[in-house]
């Protein structure tokens, strides 16, 4: 239902009057801002998409200004970096402003995202709407990214390296691409260069989506906690001033957190490796994203398994922009009729797990994919060695790398011929190796453990040092217990967002009793201010 | 029940509500005029510009009736030793009949206001016309620069005394470290 | 509404929180520095002793590119010079540091401190009449001195390692400032063969051998000269010299947010003025 009818704008001064006959650009604005209804419902959920105009304002602002000093040249970019700290009047304020607001757009677009799902405003009429703001995230994800690479600290380099390594990853067209991009063999100028272009480029695209969001949503009207339709003049109040002054408030209230950031934890959001220069030479002990794309690098690296002919680097990045993409289809998979899950009590269980999910993923990505949560026991090894007695050593040869398991066992078996009792083998290079032997002597074991690897490695050390001389050599067999690690992890967490969107919300739409859903927006507000009063 | 109240309290409200508003909008207006400044401000000069904006000049390099160019702020400047010839037929210029008056003692003067030695002469090395670098022609007609691009005649104070020029060369602020050394700007 | 957000904020820096680097580094010594709280500032003494040991110690294998002579008498660097009246005499002085009260910033470029101190380093330099390379006594404008031409010649003088650039170290480290102290006086002597036992030094040998030695520095104000206050004292230098608008920032974040408090209550004041009458 169309909520907006006849303009009731009226310019009041002759220049409004000869302006509005020529460039009805006062009305427009009066319309869609002023005069405009909204729900008198709307919750501080609602408030969100102001602060992400206020942000786009503040990077597109910043980012031009740092434009004016910053040098897109693998020989000057950290350094130009360092002079606006530094020399640059209140270069620091403007530079982190922009560090910071990155983290504050993203912080403000996922709670406007999850708003979404949660209140159902994706679904019918506003799938273009919804659709819409998927465009813009993704863009918003791209100019991140160029953008992170340009202080080119290691960080900037290895992380723009590995992500374009994972275009590679496509099939065919993969390393054209990738060579494509990055304009040569490796991330260097000519890369540095186009990313500072389209660095700048992108935000100016993002506003014209995001004007494209508000005509939208203009049309189909602003969704509302309960998810019911506008139905009369009660269920709504204008625009000015009741939304602007709502906006205004929590505006005030997330510039304070952002102002927090950026005056008393500038870094706290950033990694410290970033301020090392890029080293084309030394990779980082870790190669980690901002924060906010975590939750995507967890997935790309969940899928340490080949499904079919699908290898898994290919899996991971499918998987990854699967987990975007499947954000764009989401209004044809959720089949509910009632939008707001504040009356679909089985969905906003299974909602509240999928924000869990989120953030969990999120700190997964931030981990060694390798780090051990959980295991049944602990790492165990068990050395075996012959005290006293005799050791004969030989040679082996095998014909070639493959044939080398046949001719250790071959060296082994002429060994016990000769009457050793204990025999171990050590391949030195592809068809060589030794072969040891001992006889006579008393055979003894013992097996070590260690909480970690390595404390095992340590008493395995230990253990041999303490026997020394009295044993020629050890035969150590090492045992690993089945781990739960942050990439098992990291899968469970990919499956569950995956089976949300893909399976949940189509079965649950079909499948659940909705609460009973108010018949108006104003009935239940209406409800609630005579309990109150009386 | 609610607008019964807001119609009893109608006089009192309108002023309570008009001053909440003005509140609020006059503190927003402060806030955003001073969030503005560090945006206009981060345009000017930087520190590192600002430390580059003095030059010091050794001047035992330069000998007597010679002069070297210098680059201050990104631009040429003359430092010329000058002899005591060029120095009577700057002094005697005084009192002739000048485009663009000056004495040549206040073409010297430090930017401190202490007076200068008549023997250095420090100049933006721009003809005033439009911007040339002029040449140190001896013997020529006024003792001093010529213009090549369009024919401006400088005397031994580097004033403008034949040609298209409207301003004599710009003398350029500098003030002496020591016997040996000025600094420019 | 406020309480969501403090969580969220929370949430946030905890989640980037990222495992301490891998291997058996100790966490380091936690010292109370006095810049570290939201209302901190640097001791500027102890600034002032870093910058010594710096130039002493470290300066001659570890340059700081990002740092110019005249960023120390800066307003908020160590060597900013005030000129302030001395009540005994009547007579104009300058006084080194931020006075009580009153005084008036004298600008770098007549700072007699910071002068001296860059005309004591050599700086090589294209010679501007002949075009050949040339060493002439530094000015403040230039870029703190360079031990080593490039990144080649550093590796070869120390043995393929390359001393790492220290102007921006305190933030290029998890751990910061207390990390720089604690590998200064964590050298444990269990060095195996061109590297050097360090606890805290992730995988435990660092290729940099023990650079701090009881009095190796002379300091002139009496402070004691061990190890450890060279630690202290170095780090505080390479905090200031990573961030040295830190007290500026600080001050402009207790105005700001004094600022956006304010404009918030009013902001929830006339929003509540403009529902008053309306159900919601």
């Amino acid at each position: 239902m169309k909520i907006h009818g006849h303009s009731t704008y009226e310019p009041q001064s002759g220049f409004t009057r000869w302006l509005d006959k020529r460039l009805p650009i006062l009305r427009l604005s009066y319309d869609s801002f002023v005069a405009y209804p909204v729900p008198r419902n709307l919750n501080y959920w609602w408030t969100f998409g102001a602060m992400l105009s206020l942000c786009l304002g503040v990077q597109i602002v910043s980012g031009i200004v740092l434009a004016m000093h910053y040098i897109p040249h693998v020989d000057f970019a950290f350094a130009s970096v360092q002079r606006i700290e530094r020399d640059v009047p209140f270069g620091w304020l403007i530079q982190n402003m922009h560090a910071v607001g990155a983290s504050m757009f993203f912080l403000a677009v996922y709670i406007h995202m999850f708003r979404g799902l949660y209140y159902g405003s994706y679904k019918a009429p506003r799938e273009l709407l919804w659709i819409l703001g998927c465009i813009i995230y993704a863009l918003m994800v791209a100019t991140a990214f160029l953008g992170y690479t340009l202080p080119w600290g290691q960080m900037s380099f290895w992380g723009a390296t590995v992500i374009t390594n994972i275009l590679g990853a496509l099939p065919l067209v993969g390393e054209s691409i990738q060579v494509w991009i990055r304009g040569g063999g490796a991330i260097d100028q000519p890369t540095l260069n186009r990313f500072f272009s389209l660095h700048y480029l992108l935000p100016f695209i993002i506003a014209g989506v995001v004007a494209l969001h508000i005509w939208a949503l203009h049309e189909a009207g602003q969704n509302n906690p309960t998810g019911v339709d506008v139905k009369t003049k009660e269920d709504t109040v204008p625009f000015t001033p009741h939304a602007t002054m709502k906006d205004l408030f929590a505006t005030s209230l997330f510039l304070i957190m952002f102002a927090t950031f950026i005056f008393y934890m500038p870094d706290a959001l950033g990694h410290a490796d970033n301020y090392i220069p890029a080293n084309p030479l030394q990779t980082p002990p870790e190669i980690v994203p901002e924060w906010y794309l975590l939750p995507f690098y967890a997935i790309l690296r969940a899928f340490d398994f080949n499904i079919g002919p699908i290898d898994s680097k290919l899996a991971g990045v499918l998987a990854m922009f699967a987990s975007i993409g499947v954000l764009f289809v989401l209004p044809w998979l959720d089949t509910s009729r009632v939008r707001s899950m504040r009356y679909r009590p089985i969905a906003r269980q299974f909602f509240v797990v999928f924000v869990i999910v989120c953030v969990a993923l999120g700190w997964c990505g931030g981990q060694n994919p390798g780090l051990i949560l959980a295991k049944t026991s602990d790492f165990t090894a068990t050395l075996t060695w012959v005290q006293g007695g005799q050791v004969v050593e030989r040679p082996v040869q095998a014909e070639s790398a493959d044939a080398w398991d046949d001719a250790a066992a071959a060296a082994r078996a002429s060994l016990r011929e000769g009457g050793a009792t204990m025999t171990a083998v050590n391949r030195e290079a592809a068809t060589t190796g030794r072969a040891r032997g001992v006889s006579g002597g008393t055979q003894e074991s013992r097996t070590v453990s260690g909480e970690t690897i390595d404390e095992m490695e340590a008493a395995i050390a230990e253990l041999k040092t303490s026997v020394g001389q009295a044993a020629p050599f050890f035969v150590v067999e090492r045992r690993q217990p089945p781990t739960f690690t942050v990439t098992n992890l990291s899968q469970i967490l990919t499956a569950y967002y995956f089976l949300f969107f893909l399976i949940l919300l189509p079965v649950l739409g079909l499948r659940e009793t909705p609460g009973r859903v108010p018949d108006t927006i104003a009935k239940p507000v209406i409800a609630k201010e005579t309990a109150g009063a009386a | 029940m609610a607008e019964a109240t807001a119609d009893a309290h109608a006089g009192t409200e309108t002023t309570r509500r008009d001053f909440i508003y003005i509140a609020a909008g006059a503190v927003a207006a402060v806030g955003a005029a001073a969030t503005i400044w560090p945006f206009v401000d981060q345009m000017n000069p930087a520190a590192d510009t600002r430390a580059l904006s003095t030059t010091e000049v050794d001047l035992t390099a330069v000998e007597l009736g010679q002069q070297i160019k210098v680059m201050w702020q990104g631009k040429p400047v003359f430092v010329r030793h000058r002899t005591p010839a060029e120095i009577a037929q700057a002094h005697r210029d005084d009192y002739a009949n000048l485009k663009d008056p000056q004495m040549d003692a206040d073409r010297i003067v430090q930017e401190d206001g202490q007076p200068g030695r008549a023997e250095w002469l420090i100049l933006e090395a721009n003809c005033t016309h439009l911007g040339c670098v002029p040449t140190f022609v001896e013997g020529s007609a006024f003792g001093g620069w010529f213009c090549p691009c369009h024919g401006s005649d400088y005397d031994t104070s580097g004033r403008i005394r034949r040609g298209p020029a409207p301003k004599n060369l710009v003398p350029a602020p500098y003030v002496f470290l020591n016997d040996t050394s000025v600094r420019i700007g | 509404m406020l309480r969501a957000f403090t969580a969220a904020a929370a949430v946030l820096v905890a989640a980037v929180g990222v495992a301490f680097a891998a291997g058996e580094a100790e966490h380091p010594e936690n010292h109370p520095f006095s810049f570290e709280s939201p209302v901190g500032s640097y001791d500027m003494g102890a600034v002032q002793r870093g910058y010594q040991v710096y130039a002493q110690v470290c300066a001659s294998c570890h340059g700081m590119n990002h740092l110019a002579y005249r960023h120390l008498g800066e307003e908020g660097g160590p060597f900013a010079v005030y000129q302030v009246r001395n009540h005994e005499t009547g007579a104009e002085e300058l006084h080194v540091g931020k006075p009580e009260h009153g005084g008036r910033f004298v600008d770098v470029v007549e700072n007699p401190y910071v002068r001296a101190i860059a005309e004591g380093v050599t700086i090589v330099d294209t010679d501007p009449n002949s075009g050949q390379p040339t060493e002439r006594p530094g000015r403040i404008s230039d870029h703190f001195r360079n031990p080593f031409p490039n990144e080649i010649a550093a590796r070869a003088s120390n043995g393929g390692a390359y001393p790492p650039d220290l102007s921006v170290i305190t933030s290029a480290r998890h751990g910061g400032a207390d990390y720089i102290r604690s590998l200064l006086i964590g050298y444990d002597g269990h060095n195996e063969g061109t590297l050097y036992g360090n606890r805290y030094f992730p995988g435990g040998l660092i290729a940099m051998p023990p650079p701090l030695a009881e009095g190796a520095v002379s300091y002139a104000d009496g402070t004691p000269t061990t190890v450890e206050q060279y630690a202290t004292d170095v780090a505080t230098f390479l905090q200031w010299a990573a961030d040295p608008h830190m007290e500026e920032r600080k001050r402009t974040g207790l105005v700001v947010l004094a600022f956006l408090i304010a404009l918030s209550v009013l902001l929830y004041l006339a929003y509540k003025q403009v529902w008053r009458n309306e159900n919601h």
